[in-house]
């Protein structure tokens, strides 16, 4: 391909170094790219070595950015790596860093760190080439400002939610009982205390009078460790089911749930059970405290019974007690820690069992608490690949050929690996055109602290915020003047109508972020009531392409991540692992026969023409929708 | 079933943890039985290799007793372009070198010898071979040997040229199961073999028939003619390729549009990999043998080709009605 002067002149930067990252810094140091800039905040763990060759079990805790880069100069000696080990969004990647780059490739995990790379790429006029893969799914896209759409022109699937309702009384599918298990119990009992939870933590006793209502989660003073366990256990899957039950409303038209106790379905284990915990005094490493191996249990693949669940269950907890005090009211979920991993497996699985639920396995429980994403090598490379072909064709300003590509794990039209035509940019995107929005919100009542978190950063992903009305600044994020944060700080805590350049109805704010250079206006439109379950913010943003939420309730929900209780998980990070798939791919209707189906292509997204690229039939306009495949979550 | 009874190790279990949720537990017990043996370390096999290396199969078996030279290591990442280190050394040991640091869980080893001459009990030890970089007549033998034995071995044949590759498979009467909503069904292909897939006649293609398999073939014929090795053509050759083109759509009975002259330079230009082709088809094998080796999920049926410059990633079925 004659593509070795281009190259040979061009100064790259990739964004990740993790699976697709690998396989990228191989492929462009094999194909003649000179200067290549690697950014990476993670270090190497034992489960990217299956696919992030570039390892070794011996760099385990090391920097990915630094051990790719020397682990490529080993085979391309008399090339330039800069690795940088930090975090993209730090101040010093600004926009001018990314102007000195021909093309940025990225190769991330999350959400939130590609729209940060797709405003300054926009803003630094740099040409943007995205991936992501999931299984044997991945895409490649092109975003070139002005020419192609950017990344954030169109809505991204965002991690689902469930209604909370069906998790905390009618679930009916295995990953509800997770999510019951890991966002309601675990945090309640092992996380700040503070925190909202919807679980209910009145006894059985306490139930009589209103009065009274004292916490069954709070371990008393010097309560038998044996005995809280035990109660926690009959409240939790026994009281707590047979209240449910007492509405009969709810099981008409479902099954109803069986309570399950304690004594049912332990007799005599505990006392049992004591003399074996001395194999975990031995060990001091709080990570490896595992009930699995008090117990005797190796392979995580097994499917307990209800018994062996049970067991965990009231082990782990005493495990968590005796072993890990301190921690207790700071925790949160972690898919590495062992400890955490088995009780939450093990409350899911007696949940699921009281619910008539299939039980899983840990590994499997573990990839769907810990939204672990499925990933291959192969499709990593195939990915990587694409990449580089696409760069290659942004650096000789080829826009003609420029593709978006599908590698799909079942054909479509013959095809494993399928081009399209790249969309157009939306002329309504508030990213890349300067289209403004508009906000509905009580000006009397919301704070501009509550613009700033709800709309500011969990909306807009801004990082380093700035504020402003008319031409006063009415706050500003990041190093400013100390009298200015005073000023700031006062701003925050006053409601809109009150601020110093008042905000009320007809407003216009303009909110910029410095560190992204990215600027949006926003028209502000007065409203005095809001509907507590279905808008839960106190605030409504329009024109703004919200996350498509696989939810169809749109009433209050929890996602399977870390927040509870507070409505729509808004987009971003519920993925802190490798390679998140944004994976969309593009079907024609009549052509998703059954095995293509088995993808999970269930969720239409929005509507396009999309033109398949076709030399033998000309140019094919197919009528069909983006279907995005879900992110499999269990295989 | 094929490996019940035994676990996988804790170890493996944190090694292959991502992977095992794609494919399965099962699936990576069959992978660590399996043996492969691959001839011709160039950049794709070597792309090939690192994939079902970090897969974790049984064993990979090298051949290539070719010496290392500038050339040889263009596209392929296992060889250290130090010549202290690759001086003397054939290219199977240098890549072999390299693979057994990938994975530690896999036996990498080396075979010396010519593909023509392997018999037909060197082939019964393993459950998939590669052959890549040598001539039509060779690929052909050792798919033919592959087929004689009683014990059913998986077969791909893989070349890229400059932007454009091609896989070929041949997993013979082939049992599979695949998911189909929440069903598991029950799957039987039949594969012609290279011969027999090769001798289709063109007349007999569907029109839409990828213009790189006829590209492909009139190259690999003219090496064939004029007695070269795989790969050794340049654009000097162009006019002799181009009347033998025209030749054999005339004895086929091909538009000769088919197989556009631009495509025909373009193999002939530059024969030597390029290196994002390689991890395309290197990352698509692997997939295929992948899947041959788990008897799980649609495999390729039987050729698959890739062309950088439109960018499809087609699959072929080639067979005689
Ligand atoms: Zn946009």
């Amino acid at each position: 391909m004659a593509s070795s002067s281009v190259v040979k002149e061009a100064k790259v930067l990739m964004v990740g170094a993790g699976g697709i990252g690998c396989e990228l810094l191989k492929t462009l140091a094999l194909s003649g790219f000179p200067d290549i800039h690697i950014i990476d905040m993670d270090t190497i763990e034992v489960s990217n070595l299956n696919r992030q060759f570039l390892f070794r079990q011996y760099h385990v805790g090391q920097s990915k950015a630094k051990v790719a880069r020397d682990a490529v100069l080993k085979f391309r000696p008399h090339i330039n790596i800069t690795p940088y080990h930090a975090n993209v969004k730090d101040p010093e990647f600004n926009v001018d860093f990314f102007k000195q780059f021909n093309v940025v490739l990225n190769g991330l995990d999350n959400l939130d760190a590609r729209r940060h790379v797709n405003r300054l790429c926009l803003a630094a006029n740099v040409p943007l080439v995205e991936s992501g893969t999931t299984g044997f799914l991945g895409q490649v896209t092109v975003h070139v400002k002005g020419r192609t759409e950017c990344y954030e022109c169109h809505p991204k699937p965002a991690p689902k939610t469930y209604p909370v309702c069906t998790i905390t009384s009618t679930p009916s599918k295995f990953v509800h009982c997770i999510v019951w298990a890991k966002d309601l119990l675990f945090a309640k009992l092992f996380g700040d205390k503070n925190q909202d939870n919807d679980l209910n933590v009145r006894s059985s006793d306490a139930a009589a009078s209103s009065e009274n209502v004292e916490d069954v989660f709070e371990r008393r003073k010097d309560e038998d460790i044996d005995q809280y366990r035990r109660k926690i256990f009959d409240h939790v899957f026994g009281y707590n089911i047979e209240l449910a039950l007492s509405n009969e409303e709810t099981w008409k038209n479902r099954n109803r749930p069986k309570p399950i106790y304690s004594k049912d379905v332990l007799s005599d284990e505990l006392t049992q059970q004591n003399g074996n915990l001395e194999k975990n005094y031995a060990s001091d490493d709080e990570l490896s405290v595992s009930a699995m191996v008090s117990l005797g249990m190796k392979n995580p693949q097994d499917i307990w019974s209800l018994r062996e669940n049970s067991k965990i269950f009231i082990e782990a907890l005493k495990l968590f007690f005796m072993k890990r005090e301190k921690e207790i009211g700071h925790l949160s979920f972690d898919k590495d820690d062992q400890l955490a991993v088995e009780f939450v497996t093990a409350a899911a699985n007696i949940r699921a069992a009281s619910f008539g639920i299939p039980l899983h396995s840990l590994f499997e429980a573990k990839g769907i608490a810990g939204n672990i994403v499925h990933a291959v090598a192969t499709t990593n490379a195939v990915i990587a690949g694409l990449i580089v072909i696409e760069a290659i064709k942004v650096l000789q300003n080829d826009m003609e050929n420029y593709r978006m590509t599908y590698c799909l794990e079942h054909p479509s039209r013959k095809m494993l690996l399928m081009p399209v035509d790249p969309f157009e940019p939306n002329k309504s995107c508030y990213v890349c055109s300067e289209t403004p929005l508009s906000l509905e919100i009580n000006t009397n009542r919301s704070k501009l602290k509550d613009f700033v978190e709800k709309i500011v950063k969990a909306k807009l992903g801004m990082t380093l915020p700035l504020i402003m009305c008319a031409s006063n600044l009415l706050y500003e994020a990041g190093d400013v003047e100390k009298d200015f944060i005073k000023i700031y700080e006062a701003n925050l805590e006053k409601v809109l109508s009150e601020l110093p350049t008042p905000v009320t109805g007809g407003t216009m704010l303009t909110v910029e972020d410095m560190l992204q250079e990215f600027v949006c206006n926003i028209n502000i439109k007065h409203r005095e009531e809001f509907d507590e379950e279905k808008e839960p913010d106190g605030m409504v943003l329009s024109g703004w392409t919200q996350p498509v939420s696989a939810v169809d309730n749109k009433d209050k929900s929890i996602g399977n991540g870390a927040s509870t209780s507070n409505a729509l998980v808004t987009a971003a990070e519920s993925e802190k692992d490798d390679e998140i798939a944004i994976v969309s791919a593009v079907k024609k209707r009549k052509l998703l026969d059954d095995s293509d189906s088995s993808n999970a292509a269930d969720e239409v997204k929005h509507h396009k023409q999309l033109q398949v690229i076709d030399d033998e039939d000309d140019l094919v306009l197919l009528d069909g929708e983006v279907d995005s495949f879900k992110k499999r979550r269990l295989s | 079933m094929d490996g019940d009874g035994e676990e996988l190790t804790a170890q493996e279990t944190a090694l292959y943890d991502r992977q095992i949720r794609v494919w399965g537990a099962d699936a990576q017990r069959r992978l660590s039985k399996a043996h492969v043996l691959v001839y011709g370390m160039k950049g794709t096999v070597a792309e090939f290799c690192k994939n079902i290396v970090l897969a974790g199969v049984g064993s990979l078996t090298l051949v290539d007793d070719r010496v290392a030279t500038e050339e040889a290591f263009a596209a392929n990442f296992l060889i250290p372009p130090d010549e202290n280190v690759y001086s003397g050394k054939t290219l199977a040991e240098l890549c072999c070198n390299s693979l057994k640091d990938f994975n530690p869980m896999v036996r990498v080893s080396v075979e010396r010898g010519d593909l023509s001459i392997f018999d037909l009990e060197f082939f019964s030890k393993f459950d998939v071979v590669v052959v890549s970089c040598c001539s039509l007549s060779a690929k052909k033998l050792a798919n033919d040997k592959c087929r004689k034995l009683s014990k059913r071995i998986a077969f791909y044949a893989v070349d890229c040229r400059d932007s454009c590759g091609e896989i070929f498979v041949d997993l013979q009467d082939y049992k599979y199961s695949k998911k189909k909503r929440d069903e598991t069904i029950e799957c039987d292909l039949k594969y012609p073999s290279l011969e027999d897939a090769l001798s289709v006649p063109w007349s007999e293609l569907p029109r839409r028939m990828s213009k790189l398999y006829f590209a492909m073939r009139v190259i690999e014929k003219f090496e064939e003619a004029e007695g070269r090795s795989a790969g050794e053509v340049s654009i000097a050759d162009l006019s002799g390729v181009l009347k033998l083109k025209k030749e054999l759509c005339t004895a086929q009975a091909l538009n000769e549009s088919r197989v556009p002259d631009a495509l025909l330079e373009r193999l002939v230009t530059n024969a030597t990999e390029f290196p994002p082709v390689c991890a395309v088809i290197g990352g698509i094998l692997g997939q295929e043998v992948i899947k041959s080796i788990s008897a799980k999920g649609d495999p390729v049926k039987n050729f698959f080709f890739f062309d950088a410059f439109d960018g499809k990633g087609i699959i072929e079925d080639i067979s005689s009605k």
